[in-house]
């Protein structure tokens, strides 16, 4: 796209239509009645379509505290997810979006502890393609993950892992990346792997999990997070909607 | 020892698409039904915070959980199977609706061909076409006396679509127009048109408009959300059998649904079906449920697991290639495709619906001449718009880096300007791809978990590479800035999603020796057990299943029904 054309925005979607305005527009009123499912959906007091909230003021945010991991994990793995989606002239990286939040909160989860994965032995070496056969759960892989990140920083450059240059951590996310460290209780490539698609989640998942603060993940990448309907834009050229969040979606009393 | 009930006309065992239609068509029949379900109660109101892609897409809301259940995988038998531990290849359902629930909608018939395969296949190329270890045969019914089946799963879901210039013969048009067509779709529509290939608009149950089906249920249309694949639809657009045929059955009166209630073993004696024994999961109570009909509809794994753990039907062996249960296991193939980034235009690819999209069938079934092929059969090519969401999708032209600068830098640029082209190759049974019991591995009850034998095939390598070749072509077309596509198939593995259409294991046909049930779904071997679902498939087509999997259905409710009153094999 040229850079001087400026994306258009479709007003009713930016400025959110009214409940009436959706319903009569998307077809949702046949002979008068509402449909099924949608009834329940669209008339609770939800809150109507707000503009994109402005920034929390600084501080204030309570769910940024940690649940899993210590101040020491938590520094590596923020300035580690930092090198993996830095900030740039596009906007924020993983450190302004809250990604080492979303990861600690994620790892307190179901998910650190595999909850819903088959955890059951005996355990076997398998070929590649069978996938993870290890007894290790994912909490456990990244407090080893972050300590041999620290063990691998100090020995090659006599330094821990948030004093080193941006060079020099990427030179220890890379040997991570390639396995090139001598770890043995875990994949080297393995841990990085999931310290990468992590730092995607927290970038990208709905605030509500802790990362993409102020939805500035989706907004730089023109994501307009969760709409009620596209239906008005479909056969459009590309459209800049304002991202909106879950939270519109609770019905407040 | 287990509780008794009382006994019920039909018990119906796992309640998704297959078992929905049979509940509905049943009680609507007068018979009285139980439909019992190891999941929970699911309801549209349950999806009013459905637009979250890491809780649902990523992990994995909806679906079976793993932890209690799971299947195990080897690629052939000289290796030890292992359990999937996390999902990847497939995604199971659990919960009423089952996969229904959060499947796409992409309604497409098998070709004519699919259905007599092995005949039409000797007959153009002769015997020597079909290697001695692919297992073909025949599915012991045409497409034309499936077709009446076809009309009535489409008009009970409202499928929106237009003809296939290349399917088979409708007896009707789609109940609703076609969906919207996006500036993304025109540009592979007209790249296809100016191949001289026939494209169409996908056939979706995403509905295209509001819509009353012939049970009187009337349904929202689409809002192209984008949160439709893994997710469920909160204003009920999306055909589910939580909002189509479960409510038809329910306002019988004749309709018991128990949820949390996982069958583990389908009782008999002399030969016939009895009932079914399950365990009440909020409880741990073991409960017996008599029945004079029974009808296995818990997917293709959990069919093959429940009969042979049940002892009914005679296991396959792929030694002496004889019996039946967990016969001809088939998947897909589908990577073969071609992907294009574009600086010259920018897309509305976050918005979409699970069955929006155009297609093409002039490399699916036979429809071009395999002469000089190494292979039979093809695949089904698309171009959809499903919604792009973001975690999952950050596409960089290859030798981008995999993270830092300019991978952020790329994978924003790109995030609305990626568009693929796919096919969905079809997938030939062979010989040594089987279903199982696993000897080692335990659900959580204590019983063998469902072992898979399965690896792609020179067949398989050989297709999607010409599919490739064939989505390169329309993608190159398209004109894109860039494009790549696959190099090479490479093994069958585990870790990455392909799609949730496993097929076989409970084959239908016309030979008892070479079929586990009939073309009415009917056990040769116990005729009051019915066993429904792509578990019947012979072979795995160039589509997706559900279309003929519903047809089906809806041919073997008829059939039950006849059963019920004359008894005795129907086919
Ligand atoms: C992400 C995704 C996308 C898909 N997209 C498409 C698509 O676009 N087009 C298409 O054609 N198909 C698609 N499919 C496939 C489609 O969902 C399935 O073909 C279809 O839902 C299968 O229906 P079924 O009734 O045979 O099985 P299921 O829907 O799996 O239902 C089986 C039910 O039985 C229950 N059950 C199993 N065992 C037991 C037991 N022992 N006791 C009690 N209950 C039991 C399960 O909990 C489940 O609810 C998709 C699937 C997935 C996962
Ligand atoms: S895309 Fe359409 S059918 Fe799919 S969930 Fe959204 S509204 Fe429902």
């Amino acid at each position: 796209m040229d850079e001087q054309e400026r994306p258009k925005t479709t007003d009713d979607q930016a400025k959110g239509m009214s409940r009436r305005q959706f319903l009569v527009t998307s077809g949702y009123a046949v002979g008068g009645a509402v449909l099924g499912g949608v009834l329940g959906y669209l008339l609770p007091k939800r809150q109507e379509a707000a503009p994109p909230a402005a920034p929390a003021a600084e501080g204030n945010d309570y769910g940024q505290a940690l649940m899993f991991f210590t101040q020491e994990q938590f520094s590596i793995a923020q300035a580690a997810t930092e090198r993996i989606f830095p900030t740039d002239e596009n906007g924020p990286g993983a450190k302004e979006l809250g990604v080492a939040y979303y990861l600690d909160h994620q790892l307190a989860s179901e998910w650190g502890f595999n909850a819903r994965d088959y955890m059951q032995g005996p355990f076997f070496v398998g070929e590649k393609v069978q996938g993870y056969q290890g007894r290790l759960k994912r909490r456990d892989i990244f407090q080893i993950g972050l300590r041999e990140m620290q063990n691998y920083s100090q020995s090659q450059y006599g330094k821990a892992f948030v004093n080193l240059t941006e060079e020099e951590q990427d030179a220890v996310l890379t040997a991570f990346q390639n396995d090139e460290v001598p770890v043995t209780t875990i994949s080297a490539s393995g841990f990085f792997s999931m310290l990468r698609s992590g730092t995607l989640e927290g970038v990208y998942s709905d605030p509500l999990y802790g990362g993409n603060k102020n939805m500035a993940g989706w907004a730089m990448r023109n994501y307009p997070g969760s709409q009620m309907s596209y239906t008005q834009i479909m056969d459009k050229d590309f459209t800049k909607v304002p991202p909106r969040s879950l939270k519109d979606h609770v019905a407040h009393s | 020892m287990a509780k008794k009930l009382p006994k019920t006309d039909v018990v119906i065992i796992g309640v998704g698409w297959s078992g929905g239609i049979i509940a509905s068509e049943l009680t609507k029949n007068g018979l009285s039904v139980v439909g019992l379900e190891r999941g929970r109660e699911r309801t549209t109101e349950d999806y009013f915070m459905v637009h979250d892609e890491l809780r649902y897409a990523l992990r994995y809301e909806l679906m079976q959980d793993l932890s209690k259940e799971t299947i195990t995988f080897r690629s052939n038998e000289k290796i030890r199977a292992l359990p999937m531990r996390q999902y990847g290849s497939f995604l199971l359902g659990e919960g009423l609706g089952g996969a229904g629930v959060h499947w796409n909608g992409q309604t497409f018939r098998f070709l004519p061909y699919d259905f007599q395969i092995r005949s039409l296949t000797e007959e153009r190329y002769g015997k020597n076409k079909v290697p001695a270890e692919m297992t073909i045969q025949d599915w012991g019914i045409t497409y034309d006396e499936l077709e009446p089946y076809f009309d009535a799963f489409e008009k009970m879901a409202g499928i929106s679509g237009e003809e296939n210039p290349l399917g088979g013969k409708r007896s009707s048009p789609y109940p609703t127009p076609p969906m919207i067509q996006t500036p993304s779709m025109k540009r592979f529509a007209d790249a296809a048109s100016k191949l001289n290939l026939h494209p169409f608009t996908m056939p979706s149950a995403n509905l295209s408009t509001a819509y009353t089906n012939p049970d009187g249920i009337s349904r929202a249309p689409c809002q192209y959300c984008g949160y439709c694949e893994r997710f469920g639809c909160e204003f009920g657009a999306k055909a589910d059998p939580v909002v189509t045929v479960i409510p038809v059955a329910k306002k019988t009166g004749k309709f018991e649904i128990r949820t949390h209630s996982n069958v583990r073993r389908i009782l008999h004696t002399g030969g016939k079906a009895t009932g079914v024994l399950y365990t009440d999961i909020t409880t741990g109570e073991e409960i017996e449920q008599p029945a004079d009909i029974v009808v296995l509809t818990g997917y293709v794994f959990n069919n093959v697991r429940l009969l042979l753990m049940s002892e009914i039907g005679k296991p396959y062996d792929p030694a002496s290639g004889t019996g039946v249960v967990g016969k001809n296991y088939a998947y897909q193939v589908m990577k073969g495709s071609a992907m294009g980034f574009f600086d010259d235009a920018e897309y509305n690819l976050f918005a979409g619906a699970g069955s929006l999209g155009m297609s093409l069938d002039d490399y699916n079934g036979d429809n071009f001449d395999h002469s000089e092929l190494n292979f039979i059969h093809g695949g089904n090519i698309s171009f959809t718009n499903t919604g792009q969401r973001p975690i999952q999708n950050n596409t960089v032209p290859e030798g981008t880096p995999k993270w830092g600068k300019e991978f952020k830098a790329q994978s924003l640029k790109y995030a609305n300007r990626v568009l693929k082209v796919g096919g969905q190759g079809a997938s030939m049974p062979f010989r040594h791809h089987y279903l199982d019991l696993d000897p080692t591995y335990k659900d959580a009850f204590g019983d063998p978990l469902i072992r898979i034998t399965f690896d792609f095939e020179e067949q398989d390598r050989q297709l999607a590479k010409y599919l490739t070749d064939r989505c390169s072509e329309i993608m190159q077309e398209m004109r894109p800035s860039l494009m790549e596509s696959l190099k090479e198939l490479g093994p069958y593995e585990i870790m990455t999603y392909q799609s949730t259409h496993n097929t076989g294991g409970v084959i239908m046909g016309s030979d008892p020796s070479a079929s586990a049930v009939n073309n009415y779904l009917q056990m040769w071997d116990m005729e009051n057990l019915f066993v429904i679902g792509a578990s019947a498939f012979a072979h795995n087509s160039g589509y997706n299943p559900t279309g003929t999997l519903g047809a089906l259905s809806y041919r073997a409710a008829e059939g039950i029904a006849t059963y019920s009153k004359k008894g005795g094999i129907l086919a």
